[in-house]
């Protein structure tokens, strides 16, 4: 039988990546449709923790090594590992989801198997070994069908257009394998992270972002995210401003979001931008500019000064409960 | 140091993309042509580095001649000699690597430094791919502490650090939720994100300067690469519309339909 691996990811605060979910149900997709068995894999310096949870999300095994070395993530001590597992499995498939490390780490993973790859797979169609992926190309102006020729095909999820799989059910059977850790050439120095108390930008139910409009000052951007429990998102225009952090920037070189709620204060609606959030499910536009692109994609738009209008938003909304 | 870049042909960002009603292709009728944004800030941080250091920047494009553009535009900012690698026709991930891959043999550089994806494809793997394809070790979506409107950066100060001994990198990376540092041995294969430096104009002699730096043609066939894809694309759609939105006339009226029509607050 067929055999789809999905790759399991850790974040360094232990917990699972919750993008991994989105993969797992992916792969399932993938599995059905190609008459293939699911097998998970995690790489950790203790994956005992994570296997239980992923052992209940219908996968038929859930691979694990454990090793120093996983502690810190490095593409080219997880690629060799992960690579070698594929073959012995004989896996005809191997995923994960889009996040920062499955982009850095399938290609890696990629070379070693000969395969090629689909990067930000959005659906699989066909069946059998004709089964092709849906993709993204020119900041998502263009939706491409691929089929992968070569005899193993890697690919990644874009996780907001997979549901993320439950935990709870079914027990896979968890596999431990030893698997060799290279001398790598590459040395983690550190991970300085980013805190917050407001929610992850790619799982948030509600996101408030700002743009240049906001001048820098996301005082009110922030108050209207914490009225709303949402998380914070910006355009790429503040981030390289240095306004907010990098891993705020939501777009085609950033963060894929489609919460329930989008609100794009100040933002212009730049086609990379757009590739970002334009399957939210309801995109509000608060601009000063009535011709602003954002407004071709907002369900409700507001032309508007933003310091104008996120107090008494913000203000609306709290009345309402 | 010997810097090896990459100055792919794309698109400009600013255009229009359209699909052809067949969904063979897009429309390429009035489409202008750049540097692959990332890939430029690639050439730019390859020359920040030989100016610190010493050395030569090398910039490579695979394409038609028409790639001589973007070839000429990484000349014109500042590197010393092109290699064009001529062909037309499709080419995925697995066979640009492989190329790469030939003329760093060749060339033999300390770094190669890369576009993390390109604006066309999206795919963001040919990096990797190559660092696997030499067995070196590979620091993507490289970016920097200091924002663009920093010191550093006016100054252009390389944000790939040399080591005190000269025998790696030290890189600091995009990460989900933050940034991380890591130090990679030379030689190895850099990707650069946006927030890694502001590419500089190309000055009025850099230009002139351009017109005479060599370009040296290779082929596949030359390099010894089978280059026939094994990504196939089917077929290309537009993606489907957002159902058009009103406009609303006060923060009253968003709030009663965000609550009673889209139901979200
Ligand atoms: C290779 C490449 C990759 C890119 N990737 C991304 C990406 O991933 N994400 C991304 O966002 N961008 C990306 N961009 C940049 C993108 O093209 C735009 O430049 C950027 O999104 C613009 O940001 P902005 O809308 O905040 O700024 P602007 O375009 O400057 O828009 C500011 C808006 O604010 C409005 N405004 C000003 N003052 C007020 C006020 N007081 N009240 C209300 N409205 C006001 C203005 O009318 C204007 O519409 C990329 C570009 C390139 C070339």
């Amino acid at each position: 039988m067929p055999i789809v691996l999905i790759v399991a990811e850790q974040q360094p605060d232990g917990n699972l990546r919750k993008a991994s979910l989105n993969a797992i149900s992916a792969g399932k997709a993938l599995a059905d449709k190609a008459g293939a068995e699911l097998h998970l894999v995690l790489l950790a310096k203790d994956p005992a923790k994570l296997a239980e949870e992923l052992k209940g999300t219908g996968a038929k095994a859930v691979h694990t090594a454990a090793a120093p070395e996983f502690e810190h993530y490095l593409a080219e001590t997880y690629a060799p590992a992960i690579a070698a597992l594929a073959q012995e499995l004989k896996a005809d498939y191997v995923g994960m989801a889009s996040t920062a490390q499955g982009k850095d780490l399938m290609p890696r993973v990629a070379a070693r198997l000969k395969a090629a790859m689909a990067t930000d797979v959005m659906a699989i169609n066909g069946s059998g070994a004709d089964v092709t992926f849906t993709r993204p190309m020119w900041a998502g102006n263009v939706f491409a069908e691929v089929k992968l020729t070569t005899p193993v095909k890697v690919f990644t999820v874009r996780a907001t257009e997979f549901p993320a799989a439950a935990t709870g059910q079914g027990a896979a059977e968890v596999k431990t394998f030893a698997a060799k850790v290279e001398a790598s050439k590459t040395k983690f120095v550190d991970f300085k992270e980013v805190k917050s108390a407001r929610p992850e930008l790619t799982e948030a139910r509600v996101v408030v972002s700002g743009g240049r409009g906001t001048k820098g000052d996301f005082k009110e951007i922030e108050a209207l995210a914490d009225e709303l429990g949402a998380a914070v998102g910006a355009s790429r225009a503040v981030c390289d401003a240095g306004w907010v952090p990098n891993d705020l920037q939501v777009g085609q070189t950033g963060k894929v979001v489609a919460p329930q709620l989008y609100i794009a204060a100040g933002i212009s609606g730049a086609i990379q931008h757009l590739a970002g959030m334009k399957s939210s499910k309801t995109i509000v536009a608060i601009n000063k500019d009535p011709e602003a692109p954002i407004f071709q994609v907002a369900d409700y738009g507001l032309v508007e000064d933003l310091f104008k209008v996120l107090p008494a938003l913000r203000q609306a909304i709290h009345g309402l409960k | 140091m010997k810097i090896l870049v990459t100055a792919k042909r794309v698109e400009d960002p600013e255009s229009k993309i359209k699909v052809k009603p067949d969904g063979s292709g897009i429309v390429q009728e009035g489409l202008k042509y750049k540097i692959n944004p990332f890939d430029e800030i690639g050439v730019e941080e390859g020359l920040r580095l030989a100016a610190k250091h010493g050395g030569e920047v090398v910039v490579v494009s695979i394409g038609t001649k028409d790639v001589q553009e973007q070839l000429r535009h990484a000349l014109a900012m500042g590197a010393t000699r092109a290699v064009w690698v001529n062909h037309a026709g499709a080419l995925d991930q697995l066979g640009i690597a492989a190329l790469l891959q030939k003329v760093v043999e060749k060339e033999k550089p300390d770094l190669v430094v890369l576009g993390k994806q390109s604006i066309d494809d999206d795919q963001n793997q040919v990096g990797q791919y190559l660092a696997e394809f030499l067995g070196w070790g590979q620091a993507t979506f490289a970016s920097k502490v200091e924002s663009l409107e920093s010191e550093a950066e006016k100054n252009k100060v390389p944000a790939v650090a040399l080591t005190a001994d000269g025998k790696a990198v030290r890189v600091v990376r995009e990460v989900d939720n933050g940034l991380a540092t890591l130090e990679v041995q030379l030689p190895a294969v850099v990707t650069t994100d946006l927030r890694l430096n502001q590419p500089r104009y190309a000055s009025l002699p850099g230009i002139m300067k351009a017109k005479s730096k060599p370009i040296e043609e290779l082929t596949p066939e030359k390099l010894g690469v089978d280059v026939t894809p094994r990504i196939q694309v089917l077929k290309m759609s537009a993606p489907p519309a957002r159902k058009a939105g009103i406009k609303v006339p006060d923060v009253a009226t968003l709030v009663e339909k965000l609550h009673n029509e889209a139901k979200v607050v």
